[in-house]
């Protein structure tokens, strides 16, 4: 079983093709998909990215830029202010957020909405909708809270998926080594929190993640993560 | 009856011979994208900030994102030191360089925003907004920014008799004396093209031509932009070998 699933991650890891905008990508038999154009008979690349070829799909993947909000994304955003129906929040995309009094749980003072939520207090939220000039956040979901004391690193938004791994595979292995909680948030931001109130396990946890983040192809990457923690552990 | 002349050009390339070119992405990591191109003397460095919130809002459009360009040259670029801050030539550059650019890319998914993009001359040695507009265009791939295709500028002059690629600073001050002077006598004429559609997204003129010398400079703008565009492709896919 071990061996399968080492191979299977293996597989994964193949490194993928980079292209740029304006290289043809495939031909006819093919369906454009996201970060994909057709012209012709030919099927273009709409984006920098990863190219990914499945049965009858092409697609791009971005290898970088700013975080594009979907509806269905956890993230992790900041209060930059407050209005009298609710909170803007900045999440980090082009467009800041808004998460009305509404989607919240319990008893809202609504004569004093600061005392639910304050300036820069950090929340973990999901994106209930995407409308053209605004992101609308709710807290009316499993695991929705504030989020006090620990760390908060940010990273590039298209990296999150590496740092999750198949099925939360990645984050499990760092939380494991250094018994801390982690949340990463869909737009790049991780929150990091020591069960044992432990800055340093907090900081270890930082750097395996870094090192996710600048190694994302690497083969094998898994084993090097497992070996970085067990380095950190010893001392 | 041709011109016989044999083109001598001052650093000795032939006629479509491009200098030397480095091409390198990802070298301001605070940016969301970012790039140095050189033409041979000449260096630029682009970055790229965007899709983001546009203020004042007055710039908004609720339709689509706006692209920004933003040129300017360093006080040491050149040898006589230029005095901080953007001039009329440096607003010019900016302006042509962000209608260079505007085609190539897809903004339409993001109202109210802006992409950013600031190019800074390092050192000039002529083709300064051709190196620009090359990093930019690399620096807006790099930030994920949608893009329909890559842009590449190169600049064609014409001194003396002869049409050349890729103008240096000794041929932009390619001078003839005539009646006892020294009169300017080369032709500056920076083009901007699209890699795949192949269309002129910039052509300006510095100087005198001819309509048969501006129809031969088209046809060797679009062969040195092609190469332009492969050594741009091959600048962004190295990004992996670094990762």
């Amino acid at each position: 079983m071990e061996e399968e699933n080492k191979i299977e991650e293996e597989i994964k890891e193949i490194p993928r093709e980079i292209v740029v905008p304006g290289e043809v990508l495939a031909e006819k038999d093919f369906l454009p998909g996201e970060g994909t154009r057709r012209e012709g008979d030919e099927i273009i690349a709409s984006r920098f990215g990863l190219l990914e070829k499945s049965d009858r799909l092409v697609k791009v993947i971005p290898l970088g830029g700013a975080y594009i909000p979907r509806a269905g994304n956890t993230v992790i955003g900041q209060i930059v202010d407050v209005n009298f129906n609710g909170w803007m929040i900045d999440v980090l995309a082009a467009h800041q957020a808004f998460l009305p009094v509404m989607e919240c749980f319990g008893y809202i003072n609504k004569k004093d909405l600061t005392e639910v939520y304050t300036f820069k207090e950090i929340i973990v939220t999901k994106i209930r909708a995407v409308k053209p000039r605004s992101v609308e956040l709710t807290m009316k979901e499993k695991g929705l809270r504030k989020l006090e004391g620990g760390m908060l690193i940010k990273i590039n938004s298209t990296r999150v998926p590496r740092i999750i791994g198949k099925a939360g595979s990645m984050v499990k292995i760092i939380k494991d080594e250094t018994k801390c909680n982690i949340i990463v948030g869909q737009n790049g931001l991780v929150w990091i929190k020591s069960d044992e109130n432990d800055v340093e396990k907090e900081i270890i946890a930082k750097k395996a993640i870094e090192l996710i983040v600048e190694k994302p192809f690497h083969i094998g990457l898994t084993e090097k993560v497992k070996d970085f923690l067990q380095k950190h552990k010893k001392l | 009856m041709a011109k016989e002349e044999k083109l001598k050009r001052p650093d000795g390339r032939e006629k479509e011979e491009l200098r030397k070119i480095e091409a390198k992405v990802g070298v301001i990591k605070r940016a969301d994208g970012s790039a140095m191109f050189t033409f041979g003397g000449s260096t630029a460095i682009a970055a790229v900030y965007g899709p983001r919130t546009l203020h004042p809002q007055h710039l908004q459009d609720p339709e689509t994102g706006v692209l920004r360009c933003y040129y300017d040259m360093t006080t040491f670029s050149v040898s006589e030191r230029k005095r901080p801050g953007p001039n009329r030539r440096a607003n010019e550059i900016s302006f042509v360089t962000t209608k260079a650019l505007q085609p190539a890319i897809q903004i339409e998914n993001f109202p109210n925003t802006a992409v950013d993009c600031y190019i800074m001359i390092l050192q000039a040695d002529a083709s300064t907004r051709c190196a620009g507009i090359n990093a930019a265009s690399l620096a807006l791939a790099n930030a994920g920014v949608p893009m329909k295709e890559l842009v590449s500028a190169v600049s064609i002059g014409k001194t003396g008799d002869h049409l050349v690629v890729d103008v240096s600073k000794e041929e932009e001050d390619f001078t003839v004396m005539k009646d006892g002077k020294e009169i300017k006598a080369a032709t500056d004429i920076p083009f901007a093209i699209l890699s795949r559609s192949e269309k002129i997204s910039l052509l300006q003129l510095d100087g005198k031509i001819n309509s048969e010398d501006l129809k031969e400079a088209i046809e060797l703008a679009k062969r040195a932009c092609k190469k332009i565009a492969e050594i741009q492709k091959k600048a962004l896919k190295k990004v992996k070998d670094e990762a």
